[in-house]
């Protein structure tokens, strides 16, 4: 092979064969690579292998912006820190009454599950998170975070942040784990109006402001200002979390659908901390059997998620 | 020789700058504006220096580009080696091209870029319809003489 190269050098039509021949060898491999990738997400070591090449390229991105933050935060004078560290310990205060009230209301909770004879609510873990300063691409709502396999975080879960459900995880590596949000146009996640508990799903739009839900019908009990919460079923996020509030109900009465949009409740474009959710099904799924489930597009929205 | 190896390092490091520059963040309305420059890197090693960066250097760009947008593997890799392939052909009548006609083979090449991107990207069942993925396509071919430019300075032709 060597040999045969050496003579393409000097003349140029067999050169430029054998460049020919190299080029299809490689568009070959890359259509095989993405076979195997999209297909069968058989790639694992390959992709984890070589998102540790790009990870301090990556750290390299996010350094100018630490180095900013630092510096802004050295120059911070002493009055705003005063008045920060004043709003934080009002914050803080309040969160304190909050969880008082939460803690009776969980221990009321168990109570009545026990009086019902009903399993405990699922169990939960978070790990906080932080999402690197790094542009995936421009179109798509994906973003890194600096959790990865070595920290037990696996493909398919659930992430969320102070205002309520972001979106899920879908490729690990082991310093860095991808996340979809929820406002990428390829996500869609089952939710429910909290007022009546009437379930449908909310599909990303590429607006990291507004969810789309485009399946309930014209005559949908649904009002703006509603809360959408996670309905739980799909399996990727565990019920009751927050997902957004209803901002816009049209009905035209020559479309079956009413046209339905929500504003995230959590706040898609601006957070760097968020939390990494793992929760252990405890209840069963109310309907085991696949079928009903996959018609009523509960499985649906996950596996859409989870691919790239 | 040394000539050989100076243009090995500045194909790495050239490669790296690109490839953290593609990652820096940037306001919604600069970054759909974004170029692709590790596309223009590998057009412009093709271009002027094909015997030190082959097709499996564009391969392996792309490989990597995919790796760090943590999209589909393979995708990126296909489209560059098939730009790449394309320069090699190319690269001694593009070369003796004035600059803005090379301007107009960069936007060319880089609209074939895009549209195997597209085409791929539909195949796989993510299409993206927006117009303004085809943006980068332009501002390619226009930051096209900088590039060369800059590229010229690290490298010394030889």
């Amino acid at each position: 092979m060597a040999a045969l190269r050496q003579r393409g050098a000097r003349f140029a039509p067999s050169r430029f064969s054998a460049l020919g021949l190299r080029a299809i060898v490689l568009v070959a491999v890359s259509i095989a690579l993405m076979v195997f990738d999209h297909r069968q997400n058989e790639l694992g070591t390959i992709r984890s292998a070589l998102s540790l090449v790009v990870w301090p390229l990556q750290r390299l991105v996010e350094a100018p912006v630490d180095a900013w933050e630092s510096i802004s935060a050295a120059l911070a004078t002493h009055r705003q820190l005063t008045a920060d560290l004043e709003s934080l310990r009002g914050a803080a205060r309040e969160t304190d009454l909050k969880l008082l009230r939460l803690e009776s209301i969980e221990q009321e909770n168990v109570r009545l599950r026990a009086l019902l004879n009903a399993a405990p609510p699922d169990a939960e873990r978070v790990q906080a998170a932080t999402v690197l300063h790094v542009d995936l691409d421009a179109v798509r709502h994906r973003v890194l975070v600096d959790r990865g396999t070595q920290d037990g975080v696996s493909p398919g879960q659930a992430v969320i942040d102070a205002g309520g459900v972001y979106g899920q995880t879908t490729h690990t590596g082991p310093m860095t784990t991808e996340v979809i949000l929820l406002s990428d146009p390829n996500h869609a996640m089952p939710v429910q109006i909290e007022r009546n508990g009437l379930r449908t799903i909310a599909v990303g739009t590429g607006d990291p402001e507004r969810l789309s839900l485009p399946y309930l019908p014209r005559n949908a009990d649904v009002q703006v200002d509603d809360l959408l919460v996670s309905s739980g079923l799909g399996g990727v996020f565990p019920a009751g979390l927050p997902v957004g509030r209803v901002a816009e109900v049209r009905r035209d009465p020559s479309q079956p659908l009413a046209i339905v949009g929500a504003r995230p409740s959590a706040a898609l474009d601006r957070d760097r901390e968020v939390m990494l959710l793992w929760y252990q099904r405890r209840v069963p799924l109310p309907a085991e059997d696949p079928k009903p489930t996959e018609r009523g597009a509960t499985a649906k929205p996950a596996d859409r998620g989870r691919k790239p | 020789m040394s000539g050989e190896r100076q243009a090995r390092i500045a194909l790495v490091v050239s490669s790296v700058v690109a490839l953290v520059l593609t990652g820096l963040p940037l306001p919604w309305t600069l970054d759909v504006l974004r170029p692709d420059l590790l596309l223009l890197v590998v057009i412009w090693f093709a271009l002027m220096r094909p015997r030190s960066a082959g097709l499996l250097y564009a391969w392996g760009a792309g490989l990597v580009l995919d790796a760090f947008r943590g999209i589909v593997l393979g995708e990126n890799a296909l489209a560059f080696v098939m730009i790449a392939y394309l320069v090699h052909r190319l690269h001694l009548q593009v070369r003796m091209f004035p600059l803005q006609q090379q301007c107009l083979v960069v936007l060319s090449l880089l609209w074939l870029y895009q549209f195997t991107l597209f085409w791929i990207d539909g195949v796989s069942g993510h299409p993206l319809t927006d117009w303004i993925r085809w943006l980068p396509v332009l501002t390619g071919a226009l930051v096209w003489p900088l590039v060369t430019g800059l590229m010229g300075r690290l490298v010394t032709r030889g």
